[in-house]
């Protein structure tokens, strides 16, 4: 069986967003609607301030609120795990947006363009089925199907990867199979300590976030590996 | 900061969305008071065609709302776990039922009053299964939704008395003990969420106060004049209708509040922050 997963390592991550602008690249998104977002947050109080990237988007969760809740069953979750959008099942209804805990989802009611008119590349890429109708991540399933289809490994193969993956500079982001004990993301799952995100909500989100290496490899002198914020402190310090 | 780093306010579902809630629950709860009030020929047919109308204007509210209005039947296709699908289920059944007991045969009037109660706690889980919003999610914003309905319906009821001339002392003590009950789950509820979402408890704030004063002392000080007897004839009647309007307004300002402007999501939140660098690594990683 296989289950895809992401894996944002947030040691890594340096808020670049060049997967942002390659997510725009390849899904053409309209202006204002970011599939593959990053978040610059900030915690703490001076001179103890630490800053964070965090890669987010859909989460492709085991159990999807959004797709318990569309009346169209245009939100369906395949058999390898991605959450997929019907756009001519699609009413526009927006519930599965007000219910994804992770903002992942947009809609978007008119075509809009980066510069009023549309560009020659806007013009050539636009998609009406998207509009009225809500739309986000999909893995770019398409690369994923069209690569595995000529044999080729998703998250190894960068035709076969989300473009995000393939664009991220400091190697922070890794796709793969979590079911395959030898893929590369189940290799950094198990090399890393790691946390999904509103995890206590039971959706099961297949978006991994490392933090630090694995227990085993932290020396009990360690106090900086160690000295873990615990959430309650780390969501008080959120604005 | 970018985008999304805070608690932000839902904008997909506006005031159309929130007068399919307003409306829908108005209307089924005063198809539930009206076969509850045993009215007869023309009052029932009045009530019940009042109650229905209101359903179909908060159904063509958030019908406007689609981004493809055109595909609407598409809402039907699942009823396996979407509140919304059976919520379009249920009114499909209950706009002919509905309109049959309007037109005299009575056994159909209970139906109706059944299916109308099964319509408010689709609208109730409906809002309740937007595991995005905190102050939705909470249990008892379904609790909330499902006797505010109520009473806005028999608040309705009471303000159509001087024309269907169908008031009842007992029904009109469930009334009251209803206001009562929903003021006692507005406080839970507005306990309940106070932690997991501050903003939407600030924002509920006027409407809670609405409603705890023109919502709930207001009416239940009118009933306690008619029923001590203070007033009598028409102006009970007058007086009645006058604490059902204000306790249905102030259930509606609620709700409008609770959709609109009180739907937070509940933003990032990280569990673990970076562990950066190598400062102590065992000797023998190095």
């Amino acid at each position: 069986m296989t289950r895809y997963a992401m894996v944002a390592d947030l040691r890594r991550c340096v808020g670049c967003q060049t997967c942002t602008a390659a997510c725009k690249h390849a899904n053409a998104t309209p202006p204002g609607v970011q599939w593959r977002r990053v978040l610059d947050l900030e915690f703490g109080e001076y001179p103890d301030v630490q800053r964070v990237f965090v890669p987010t988007g859909c989460m492709h969760c085991d159990d999807p609120p959004c797709a318990d809740v569309c009346p169209t069953t245009a939100t369906k979750k395949r058999a390898d795990g991605i959450v997929t959008i019907d756009y001519d099942l699609c009413i526009g209804c927006a519930y599965c947006i007000i219910a994804c805990p992770y903002e992942a989802r947009s809609r978007t009611s008119k075509p809009t363009f980066a510069y009023g008119a549309p560009t020659e590349s806007e013009a050539k890429r636009r998609d009406d089925r998207k509009l009225g109708v809500a739309t986000k991540c999909t893995f770019c399933v398409d690369r994923i199907d069209a690569g595995v289809a000529k044999g080729q490994t998703p998250g190894v193969d960068p035709d076969a990867t989300p473009a995000c993956v393939n664009s991220c500079i400091a190697q922070a982001l890794a796709f793969g199979d979590v079911d395959d004990p030898d893929s590369n993301v189940s290799q950094l799952l198990a090399e890393n300590q790691h946390f999904r995100m509103h995890e206590e909500l039971g959706t099961g989100p297949r978006f991994y976030y490392l933090w630090d290496r694995a227990a085993k490899d932290v020396a009990p002198a360690d106090d900086r590996a160690l000295a873990t914020v615990p959430a309650h402190a780390v969501e008080e310090s959120l604005p | 900061m970018t985008i999304g780093t805070q608690p932000s306010r839902q904008r997909s579902w506006d005031p159309r969305a929130a007068a399919n809630f307003i409306c829908g629950g108005a209307g089924a709860g005063l198809i539930v008071f009206t076969v509850l009030s045993g009215a007869r020929d023309a009052a029932l047919t009045a009530s019940l065609l009042v109650g229905a109308a209101l359903i179909g204007t908060g159904l063509l509210c958030v019908w406007h709302e689609l981004g493809r209005p055109l595909r609407a039947l598409h809402v039907f296709l699942h009823p396996r776990t979407s509140w919304m699908t059976r919520e379009a289920f249920v009114a499909t059944l209950l706009f002919p039922v509905t309109a049959i007991a309007a037109a005299g045969v009575t056994a159909c009037a209970y139906v109706a009053a059944g299916l109308a109660v099964a319509f408010i706690v689709c609208q109730a889980k409906m809002l309740q299964a937007a595991r995005g919003l905190p102050a939705w999610r909470e249990p008892l914003a379904a609790a909330v939704l499902v006797v505010t309905a109520l009473v806005e319906g028999g608040g309705l009821w009471l303000a159509l008395a001087p024309w269907t001339r169908t008031g009842s002392q007992t029904l009109l003590a469930t009334f009251g003990g209803l206001v009562l009950v929903r003021l006692f789950v507005w406080l839970a509820y507005r306990r309940a969420i106070a932690l997991a979402s501050p903003r939407a408890t600030s924002a509920l704030t006027g409407a809670g106060r609405v409603l705890q004063s023109a919502g709930t002392l207001v009416p239940l000080a009118a009933i306690a004049l008619i029923a001590a007897g203070a007033v009598t004839g028409s102006a009970t009647l007058a007086l009645g209708a006058a604490a059902g309007l204000f306790a249905a307004f102030a259930g509606a300002y609620l709700k409008h509040m609770l959709v609109v402007h009180a739907g937070f999501t509940q933003g990032p939140v990280l569990s673990r922050l970076p562990v950066r660098g190598v400062p102590h690594v065992r000797p023998e990683r190095i």
